[in-house]
C-alpha cells in the first residue's frame, strides 16, 4: 500500500518534470523548435528521468532493506534476546511485537518488554516513512532543478535519454543471469546447511530414506535417515518407463509425419500432438491416479501379479504420454534438417522409403535425436505433478515397475508443503535434492544443446 | 534360362519381403500417431464423462416452518439475532416433520445428512432479506448433500450391496420417497462458479481459484512481458558480440529447460525467506511464474524481431532516426504479433503450472475469494490437485469439472495465439 503511494507520487513528479522540460526547451529557442538538437519530447523525457529515476531507486532500495533494518533494531532493543537465541525464537518475538503494534497492548501475549519493543517498532516505522517521503521529495525536486537547468539549445537530450534506455534494456536482460544466480545460490546455501548436519556421503550413497524426525525429545519416532539412493533409483525407474513409451511413439510419429503423411494426415496429427503438449501436468496426474493406476492394477491382478496401487508403471506410462509431443517435435526438426540429396541418393540405388529412413535418414539425424532424447529425459526427471499424484511416498529400492517407488520431486513436495522449520534437516533435505536435480538436468541440457547445435552446423 | 528365372524369382521374393517390411514400417508409424490420438481421446473422454455432472447439482424441495421461537424468541428482529439464529435446527425440524416415522439418534443423524449444511445459510439469507417471513411456512429448494447428489446422478449404484457403497438402504428409501413426490431436481450448478473452496463437496466452487489464477497471471504478465521484450530487444538489436552476451544467451536457453519445481525452491528461499513476501499470495506466485515464462517470451520475441527484414531498419536510419527510434517506432510494432503469440503461449504454460506454486504455499485451504494479490489464494491447477487428493467421491466430478474449465481457458488461449499468428503475422 505504502509502496504504491510512493511509486505513484514519484510517477506524478516525473510527469510534471516531463511537461516542464518540454516547455522549457521550447521556450529556450523562442518556439522555433527547429533550432533544438532533439525533439521537444526528448527534453521532457530527460527532465522526467532526472526527476523520477533517483527517487524510484531510493524507493526500491528502501523497500528491500527497510524490514531487515527495522527488525534488527527492534530485536536489539529487546533485552532477552542474546546472540544465542535461535532464529525460530527471534521470528516468534518479532511476530509478537508486530501483533502488539497492530492490535494494541491489551492482547494476551503482551509483556512489558514486548510492549516497549512494539512502541519502538511503531516509532521506527513512522520515522522511516517520514524519512523516505522527505528524501524522495527532495531528490525529485533536486533532479527537477538539475534537469531543467541543463536544458538549452546545445543539450543532446535524445542521446542522453537513449543512453538511459539502453541501460534499462541491458538491466532487463541481466534478469536471466540473476535468476540463475538466485537458483544456484538458494540451492547451494540451503544444501550446504543440510550437509553440515548430514554427511555428504551418507546422503549420496545411503540406501535408507525416512526423513521423519521427532519434533520433541520424548516423542517416539525414527532418527531420520537421509540416504537418497532409493529416491534416485525411483526417479530413474519412472523416467526409464516414460522414455520406453515416449521415444518409440514420438520418434515413429515424427518419421511418419515427415516422410509418409499426406498433408491431410499431417493437418490432423500435428494438432493432436499439440493438444498433448498443452495439457497441464496436473491433469495428467489426475488421469494417472483416476484411470491408469486402477487399470494397471486390474490387469496385473488378472494375470496373478501383485501390483501396488501407486505403481511406478502407471506414473511412468502417463509421463511417457506427456513427453511424446516433446520427443516428436524435436525429432521432426532434425529429420527435416537432413538434406533431401541424401534421401535421393538412397532412392536412386533402389532403396524403399523405410530402408532410406532406417539406413540413411536416421543415422544422419542420430546426434540430433540423441540430443532431443536427452532433453526429454531431463524433462522426465524434473516432472513433478504426475508423480506427486500417481507415484508413492515410500522410498523402496526396487527395479520392479509394479512396486511403488518415490522420486526426488515427490519428496521435495512432501518435505516442503505444510509447516516448515528451516533448521531441521528434513526441510533442508528438499534443497539438497533440488540441487542434485538441478545439476543433473543442467548437465543433460548443456550436453544436449551442444549436441543439437553441432548437428545443425553439419547440414547448414 | 532357368538360372535367370530362378534369380528373377528370388528377386521377386526379396522385393515382396522388402515391400512387406515397408508396409510394416508405415503401419508402425501410423500406429504411433494413432496411439497418441487414442491417448488424447481417452484423456478427454474420461475427464468429460467424469466431469460433466459437476456442472449440475441436486436440489431438494422442502417445507420449512420458520419458527419464531427458534429464530427470534425475543421478537426484536435485530440483524445480529437473525444472522446467528439456529437455522440448522429449522432444517432438522422440517426433515423430522417430513419423515415423522424416523426414530433413534443414529437414524435421525442420517436423515439430517440428506441435506447440505448450506441449507441453513439459504434460509438465513431468506430471513435476513425479509424478516416478515418469520412465523410462516416456506417452500424452498435447498442443496442436497454430496452423497444424495451422487445417488441421484447414478454414480452410486442403488442395486449394489449396501456394504460396498457409501450410502445406506434407508437413506436411499428416503431419497426415493422425495423423488416420487417430485421434490428432487438437478439444476445447473451456479454455486460451482460463485463459491470459494469448501470441505463439503456440494458447496465447493472454483471462484476463489479463478480469481487467484487471474491475479497471479496479472502479476506474471506485468513482469514477464515488459522484461522479456526489453531483454529480447537488447539481445537482438543492441548487444555487442562478446562473452557477456554469450553468457546471457546460454543462461536463457538453460533456464528454459530447468524443471519448474526448482523455480519454486527459488521462490521459497529468496522471495519468501529473504524478501519476506507473504506466503500463499498471488504476488509471490506471479513472480515465480514470471521468471519461469521469461525465457519463453524472450526466445519468441527474439525470433519475431529477427524475422523482420533489415531493410526496414536501414530505411528508418536513412531518414535520420536513431537506432533506438528505428527499433521502437518500426521494428517493435512489426514484431508485436509474433511477440504476443509467444507471450500468450507462455502465459498458457504458466496458467497450467502447479509444482512451483506448491513450494510457496499456494496449497493452503482457502475458502475466501482473494481481493488483492497480497491475500492468500490458490490457483486453478492447484485447486485441481487439492480436490484430486480429497477422499469424497463427489470431489472426482468437481475435479474433472475444474479441469474442464482450466482446459477451456488453455484451449481458448492457444486458439487465440494461432489466430493471431494467422491474421497478423506478415511473411516478408
Amino acid at each position: 500500500m505504502q509502496a504504491t503511494i510512493f511509486t505513484v507520487t514519484v510517477l506524478i513528479l516525473a510527469l510534471i518534470g516531463y511537461y516542464m522540460g518540454r516547455s522549457r526547451a521550447v521556450s529556450s529557442v523562442g518556439g522555433n523548435i527547429r533550432e533544438l538538437h532533439s525533439l521537444p519530447r526528448h527534453y521532457g523525457y530527460y527532465v522526467g528521468m532526472w526527476c523520477g529515476l533517483p527517487a524510484l531507486l531510493i524507493c526500491v532500495v528502501w523497500f528491500i532493506f527497510e524490514p531487515e533494518i527495522i527488525n534488527s533494531m527492534v530485536l536489539g532493543s529487546v533485552s532477552s534476546v542474546t546472540a544465542e537465541t535461535s532464529s525460530a525464537m527471534l521470528a516468534r518475538i518479532l511476530s509478537d511485537v508486530k501483533f502488539i503494534a497492530a492490535n494494541g497492548t491489551d492482547v494476551s501475549r503482551a509483556t512489558p518488554e514486548l510492549i516497549v519493543a512494539a512502541q519502538r517498532y511503531i516509532e521506527l516505522k513512522q520515522f522511516g516513512t517520514t524519512a523516505l517521503a522527505v528524501s524522495i521529495l527532495s531528490f525529485a525536486i533536486i533532479g527537477l532543478v538539475i534537469g531543467t537547468r541543463t536544458i538549452g539549445q546545445k543539450l543532446q537530450a535524445r542521446d542522453q535519454v537513449e543512453k538511459v534506455i539502453r541501460y534499462v534494456l541491458l538491466a532487463s536482460s541481466i534478469v536471466a543471469i540473476l535468476t540463475t544466480i538466485g537458483i544456484v545460490s538458494s540451492l547451494l546455501f540451503e544444501a550446504i546447511r543440510f550437509f553440515g548436519k548430514i554427511p555428504f556421503t551418507d546422503f549420496l550413497f545411503g540406501t535408507e530414506w525416512s526423513p521423519q524426525i521427532a519434533m520433541r525429545k520424548d516423542q517416539v519416532a525414527s532418527e531420520g535417515s537421509f540416504g537418497a539412493v532409493p529416491i534416485f533409483a525411483g526417479t530413474m525407474l519412472i523416467s526409464f518407463i516414460a522414455m520406453c513409451v515416449a521415444v518409440p511413439v514420438g520418434l515413429l510419429s515424427a518419421i511418419y509425419m515427415s516422410e509418409y503423411a499426406t498433408p491431410k494426415v499431417r493437418g490432423f496429427g500435428k494438432p493432436v500432438l499439440e493438444i498433448l503438449a498443452g495439457i497441464p501436468t496436473v491433469v495428467y496426474g489426475f488421469f494417472a491416479a483416476l484411470v491408469v493406476a486402477p487399470t494397471v492394477r486390474n490387469i496385473g491382478e488378472g494375470w496373478g501379479l501383485e501390483v501396488a496401487s501407486e505403481s511406478a508403471l502407471a506414473a511412468g506410462l502417463v509421463m511417457g504420454v506427456m513427453i511424446i509431443p516433446f520427443v516428436s517435435s524435436l525429432s521432426d526438426d532434425v529429420i527435416r534438417a537432413v538434406p533431401q540429396s541424401l534421401r535421393d541418393g538412397s532412392y536412386a540405388l533402389g532403396g524403399t522409403k523405410s530402408e532410406t529412413v532406417i539406413n540413411v535418414v536416421l543415422p544422419a539425424a542420430l546426434p540430433g535425436i540423441v540430443g532431443g532424447v536427452m532433453l526429454a529425459i531431463s524433462r522426465a526427471i524434473g516432472e513433478t505433478m504426475i508423480v506427486v499424484m500417481a507415484a508413492g511416498l515410500s522410498a523402496n529400492l526396487t527395479a520392479n515397475p509394479l512396486n511403488a517407488v518415490t522420486t526426488a520431486t515427490v519428496q521435495m513436495v512432501t518435505l516442503l508443503v505444510g509447516d516448515q522449520e528451516f533448521d531441521s534437516p528434513k526441510t533442508l533435505a528438499a534443497f539438497a535434492l533440488g540441487l542434485v536435480l538441478f545439476c543433473v538436468t543442467l548437465c543433460l541440457n548443456v550436453i544436449a544443446l551442444r549436441v543439437v547445435a553441432k548437428y545443425r552446423e553439419k547440414y547448414d | 534360362m532357368t538360372e535367370l528365372k530362378e534369380s528373377m524369382q528370388k528377386a521377386q521374393a526379396r522385393l515382396k519381403k522388402r515391400h512387406a517390411a515397408e508396409t510394416r514400417f508405415k503401419m508402425l508409424g501410423a500406429g504411433a500417431l494413432i496411439f497418441a490420438f487414442l491417448c488424447v481421446l481417452m484423456l478427454f473422454s474420461s475427464i468429460i464423462s467424469n466431469g460433466y455432472t459437476g456442472f449440475q447439482q441436486t436440489y431438494v424441495k422442502l417445507e420449512f416452518y420458520l419458527d419464531e421461537d427458534v429464530i427470534d424468541p425475543e421478537g426484536a428482529r435485530e440483524l445480529k439475532t437473525l444472522q446467528f439464529a439456529n437455522y440448522a435446527g429449522v432444517v432438522k425440524q422440517s426433515l423430522r416433520t417430513k419423515f415423522a416415522d424416523v426414530k433413534g439418534r443414529r437414524d435421525k443423524r442420517k436423515l439430517y445428512g440428506l441435506i447440505s449444511s448450506s441449507a441453513g445459510y439459504a434460509l438465513r439469507d431468506l430471513v435476513v432479506a425479509d424478516p416478515s417471513l418469520i412465523g410462516t411456512k416456506q417452500t424452498v429448494w435447498v442443496m442436497a448433500s454430496d452423497e444424495v447428489d451422487m445417488l441421484v446422478k447414478n454414480v452410486f449404484d442403488r442395486n449394489e450391496d449396501e456394504s460396498t457403497r457409501p450410502i445406506t438402504d434407508k437413506e436411499i428409501a428416503w431419497v426415493e420417497v422425495l423423488e416420487k413426490e417430485g421434490r428432487v431436481e438437478k439444476r445447473f450448478n451456479t454455486n460451482f462458479f460463485s463459491a470459494g473452496d469448501s470441505r463439503e463437496p456440494e458447496q465447493a466452487g472454483i471462484k476463489g481459484a479463478l480469481v487467484g489464477s487471474a491475479l497471479t497471471m496479472l502479476v506474471t504478465l506485468g513482469l514477464s512481458f515488459p522484461l522479456g521484450v526489453m531483454a529480447a530487444i537488447y539481445l537482438e538489436e543492441f548487444a555487442p558480440k562478446n562473452k557477456f552476451t554469450d553468457l546471457v544467451e546460454v543462461n536463457i536457453n538453460n533456464l528454459a529447460a530447468v524443471p519448474s519445481i526448482v523455480f519454486g525452491l527459488l521462490g521459497l528461499a529468496i522471495f519468501l525467506n529473504v524478501f519476506g513476501m507473504p506466503r500463499s499470495a498471488p504476488v509471490a506466485g506471479g513472480m515465480v511464474l514470471a521468471l519461469m515464462t521469461l525465457p519463453t517470451i524472450i526466445i519468441a520475441a527474439r525470433a519475431a524481431l529477427k524475422s523482420i527484414p533489415p531493410s526496414i531498419m536501414e530505411a528508418a536510419i536513412g531518414v535520420g532516426a536513431s537506432k533506438m527510434q528505428a527499433v521502437f517506432h518500426h521494428q517493435l510494432p512489426l514484431a508485436l504479433p509474433g511477440i504476443l503469440t509467444g507471450t500468450i503461449i507462455g502465459m498458457a504454460q504458466a496458467l497450467g503450472e502447479t509444482a512451483p506454486l506448491l513450494m510457496i504455499g499456494m496449497v493452503a485451504f482457502i475458502a475466501d475469494v482473494p481481493g488483492t494479490p497480497f491475500d492468500p489464494a490458490t490457483v486453478l491447477p492447484v485447486q485441481v490437485y487439492l480436490w484430486a487428493d480429497s477422499p469424497e467421491r463427489a470431489f472426482v466430478e468437481k475435479t474433472s469439472a475444474a479441469i474442464m474449465v482450466l482446459l477451456a481457458f488453455l484451449i481458448t488461449m492457444n486458439a487465440l495465439a494461432v489466430l493471431l499468428r494467422k491474421k497478423l503475422e506478415r511473411r516478408w
